[in-house]
Parts: C-alpha cells; structure tokens; sequence
C-alpha cells in the first residue's frame, strides 16, 4: 500500500508537485497520466526516495520513506524513466548484481532468476554487453532489475516508451499478469495504455490532481460517450442522412467528414436512446451503411478537456 | 558489507570490461618508466633505491587519479544508473565506499604492476627493500587521498570534464599547500594558526616523510583524516543533490 499526503516539490520558486494526495492499494494498477512536465516522473522519484520532497510524506508498506528510508526501498521496484542501466554489464552479471544488493540467496535466488529471465525472454541476450542491445531488450533488463526481488510495489515510468507494438503488447501482458497480488503505479502518456492495463486512472497537470477515476469512468465524462458512428460507403446521399439524423430528439450535434463518409452523432442524453433511434431510421430508410458503432467515449478527447480545460 | 561487496565487485568488474583499465594502466606504467629512467636519470645516479621512481609519483598522480575518479559519481549522473542505485535498498555511504575502494584498488593495481621497477633495482644492487615497501605504501595512502578528493568532487557534476578539472585543481591546491605559490595567498591575511593548519595539509610533506622510510602515526593519520572527511562530504552532496 501508498499513502502519499500532501507531497510537494518546488525547484527554485517553481512548483512541480503541489500537495498531491491519494492512496493506493494491491491489486490497483494505478495509470499516472500528465502532459509533459505535469511532475509525474518528480512524483515517482519522491515515491522511490531518489528525490527528497519540500514537504508532504510517502508512506510505503506503512514505511515513511524518508525515515524508514532501507525498509521502503526494499518493498519496491522502480524502473526509472528511459530505464538506465550500466551500458559495460551483460544481463546476466547485472542482474546479478542486483540479485547480491536485493540479498538474494541460495534456491530462491535461483527460482526468481529462472523467473524473471523467462518472463521477459531474456535468454537469447543474458551474456551480450546491454550496450549493444536494442532498445526493447534494454527496457526489458530495466523490467527484470524491477521485478527481480519480487516486490509488493512496483513503480514503471514509462514502462512501454519507445517500444514496438508488439513489445508493447508483451509489456502489457506482463503488467496484466502481476496486478493481481501486488500494487502497480504506471506513468505514461499513452491513453490506449492505461485503458489496456490500469483500473485506475489518476490525471495530473502543474502537479495537481484533476482526475482520479476508473479509465471506463473518465471515458464516460467524454462528449462522445454513447455517441453513434456511422460508416456510409460513399457520399451519394450523405447530405439527406445528416440532414436526417440532425432532425433526431436525442442528438445534440453531429461531426460529419464527407471525405471518409462518417457521420458522428453526438447523444444529448446519457442513455442509449439515441442508438435506438438511428438504427430505427436507418432500416426504415433502408440506407447503406458500412458500420454503425456505439462509442463508449474517448480518453483522449477527456485528458484534452482535463488538462488544458478546453473541449477538443 | 555484503552491500559493499557486491557494489565493489561491479565497479571493479565494469573497469575491466571496458577499456579505461588497460589504457590507463599502459599509460600510467609508460609514463612511470619514462619519467624514472629518463627525468630521474635513475642509471646514472647509480644509487640502489627508488626515490628517482617515487618522486614523480604525486605529479602523476595528479592527472592520472582525477581521470579515474572523474567517472565515478559524474558518469552515474549522466546515464541515469545514479536513480538505479540510490532507489536500491543501499546508504549513501555504502555506495560511496563501494565506489571508491574499487577505484583505490584499481590504482593498487596499477602501482603494483610497476614492480619490474622493483627487481631491477634489486638485480643492480642491494636496496633497502624496508623503504622502498615504505614508499609504496605512501604512493597508495597519496592517491586513496586523491581519489578520495575526486570521487567527492564527481559527485557534485554530471560532467566528467568538469569533475575532472575540478579535481586536478584541488588536488594540485593540496599537493602544493606547504609551499608559497599557496601559502602566500593566506598569510597576509590569516592567523598564523590557519597558515600553519594549511601547510601541514601538504601532501607532498606527508608522502616525503613517508617514502623515507618513516611511517609515522602521524601521516597514517593525516592520510586517514582526508579520505574519511572527503568520503563523508561525498555522502552529503549526494543527500544534498537529492533534495535539489
């Protein structure tokens, strides 16, 4: 568990993190989402005690990380943002290293190497220098160090920056795989990452807490949330089915792209009267239409309206 | 310990695995011999010791060292590991000794490797073998000293250019803080109790008594004082950089 109250940093008369507040607990998969600069990486460095905050404390496991400094950082793994690491050291004798200052030992130690190793498919590249490595295999070594000594809380900044989907999706599957005993914080600015892995959104800018809600929820808080789609396949009568759909009790507004031949409708209601109602027209019409979707709202359109308070 | 073990391990491992081990410890030998054989005229003083070897050894030092100690925090600072390691469940002090008994060994290394010098002198004549082992010991204590100095001052940057800069000016300020080129920048001013604190801070006094044979308690002290305070400096500015 985290309890993180009132933590505050200021560099100079700049405030990053400005008397930020919550509680997290195992089986959370918290997604810390910003712009850039919002002090997210700040907050997370606080959190490990590699920066000591103004003011404010970090409880980790019931451990204040300033005071209990030892008993905290061993209740962590941190994968640091760009995932460091000593670029000279192979896989094998770094996460060696980290297995002698974790205090690893005898059978255990064994197991948790076979582990970690084949978890992050590690074996091809254990004795090559990690200089030479791709990025995807660094990010995964910087993983592996993390989540050697198994810990109840793991902190990732940016744990999929710079990764191709496909290590992406592995990453995800990974972070998936361990949520459910321990108490994950993920930094990212990638929406379609936090709706992936976390069931726990908190959004930050200028260092304050602006939202904290479950991805599904902050969704809903979308203008698109129960908004209907359609696909036509041309534009031959694009202008009467606007014209129609624009005429519905239940649609506020609609966006149109005559060039792609979508038709968004926007609901003016929270239910899912408006879906009834264009599916309805659309048969008693008989209309040809590529694809009609029901759209649960867009996480990106709500960060936008979050963070820069503005509807995008 | 086993911290610091572990710790000491990687950082000596990762001098060998790169080539900053074999190209210093080529450079420093060369650099040993030619200033022995050819600025020490060690043949033609046709004497059977090693004060010709030891008396270059606080110049070279004081561009050789910083360029080992220059890396050790800096380097860290500027790839980022630095985060890696101070998240571990480690004390800055465990870190910080760790790190800098690697480099002072690293030098042993080097030093011992010039004992062809050693033999030499032994096949030419019959030296006094109690000196000579007083004056290795001295020229390890010396440059514990400046790594001690350097490692510190590494901390304080992540540019090794400047760590090491910085670190061959302090240390040539301590080499040289018995003599007037220092010296006379405080005694117009400063009680003569500080003038006098300053000079004994003269490495090259200290390492002299040494070299000659004599291990007195009081530059094992001095020896001792120095690295400790400097190691202890390290710890704070990293605690202080990490409040920064």
């Amino acid at each position: 568990m985290i309890e993180i109250d009132a933590l505050t940093k200021n560099y100079g008369h700049h405030t990053v993190v400005d008397k930020l507040t919550f509680k997290c607990n195992p089986g959370e998969v918290l997604g810390f989402l910003g712009p850039n600069g919002a002090g997210k990486s700040t907050t997370m460095k606080m959190i490990t005690g590699f920066v000591t905050p103004t003011s404010g404390r970090v409880l980790v496991c019931g451990h204040n990380i300033e005071e209990d400094t030892l008993a905290s950082k061993r209740q962590l793994g941190y994968l640091p943002e760009g995932a460091p690491c000593y670029p000279e050291m192979t896989p094998a004798t770094f996460l060696d290293f980290v297995a002698d200052i974790r205090e690893l030992t005898g059978s255990h130690r064994k197991q948790r190497f076979d582990e970690v190793i084949g978890k992050l498919h590690l074996e091809p590249v254990l004795n090559q220098t990690i200089d030479t490595l791709s990025k995807g295999f660094k990010r995964r070594v910087g993983l592996a160090q993390a989540i050697l000594h198994d810990p109840d809380v793991l902190i990732l900044d940016e744990p999929t920056d710079g990764l191709d989907p496909n290590q992406k999706y592995e990453v995800r599957k990974l972070i998936r795989s361990m949520a459910a005993d321990k108490l994950i914080v993920i930094s990212t600015h990638i929406l379609e990452e936090v709706e992936a892995v976390c069931n726990r959104t908190i959004i930050i800018a200028e260092g304050k807490i602006l939202a904290d809600d479950s991805p599904q929820q902050l969704a809903a808080q979308s203008k698109y949330h129960n908004a209907v789609r359609i696909d036509l396949p041309d534009d031959n009568n694009f202008d009467e089915i606007l014209a129609s759909i624009n005429q519905l009790v239940s649609v506020k507004a609609t966006e149109s792209d005559r060039e792609q031949h979508t038709i968004t409708a926007i609901a003016a209601t929270n239910e899912k009267t408006l879906w009834h109602e264009i599916s309805n027209l659309i048969s008693q019409k008989a209309w040809q239409v590529v694809s009609v979707q029901l759209e649960s709202g867009r996480l990106d359109q709500v960060f936008r309206q979050i963070t820069r308070g503005v509807e995008a | 310990m086993n911290l610091i073990r572990a710790l000491f391990k990687r950082e000596l491992q990762s001098y060998f695995s790169t080539p900053v081990a074999y190209v210093f410890i080529v450079i420093y030998l060369v650099l040993m011999g030619t200033f022995t054989f050819y600025l020490g005229r060690f043949f033609e003083r046709g004497q059977a010791d090693l004060s010709a070897f030891f008396s270059f050894h606080p110049w070279l030092y004081l561009f050789l060292v910083p360029a080992i100690s220059m890396r050790l925090w800096a380097e860290e600072r500027k790839t980022g590991s630095i985060e890696l390691l101070m998240t571990m469940p480690i004390t800055a002090w465990q870190a910080v000794l760790g790190k800098y008994l690697a480099a002072w060994t690293f030098t042993g290394i080097a030093l011992l490797l010039t004992f062809p010098i050693w033999i030499t002198v032994n096949y030419l004549g019959n030296p006094d073998n109690g000196v000579i082992l007083a004056g290795y010991i001295g020229s390890f204590l010396m440059a514990g000293g400046f790594l001690a100095i350097g490692s510190c001052l590494s901390a304080t940057t992540r540019n090794q250019v400047i760590a090491f800069v910085i670190t061959v000016a302090t240390c040539f300020g301590f080499l040289l803080s018995g003599f007037p080129m220092v010296l006379d920048l405080f005694s117009s001013w400063a009680p003569q109790i500080l003038v006098d604190g300053i000079a004994s801070l003269s490495f090259l006094t200290h390492f002299a008594n040494i070299s000659k044979g004599v291990i007195d308690l009081r530059d094992l002290i001095y020896f001792g004082l120095l690295i400790g305070a400097f190691l202890y400096t390290n710890t704070i500015v990293l605690q202080w950089k990490q409040a920064d």
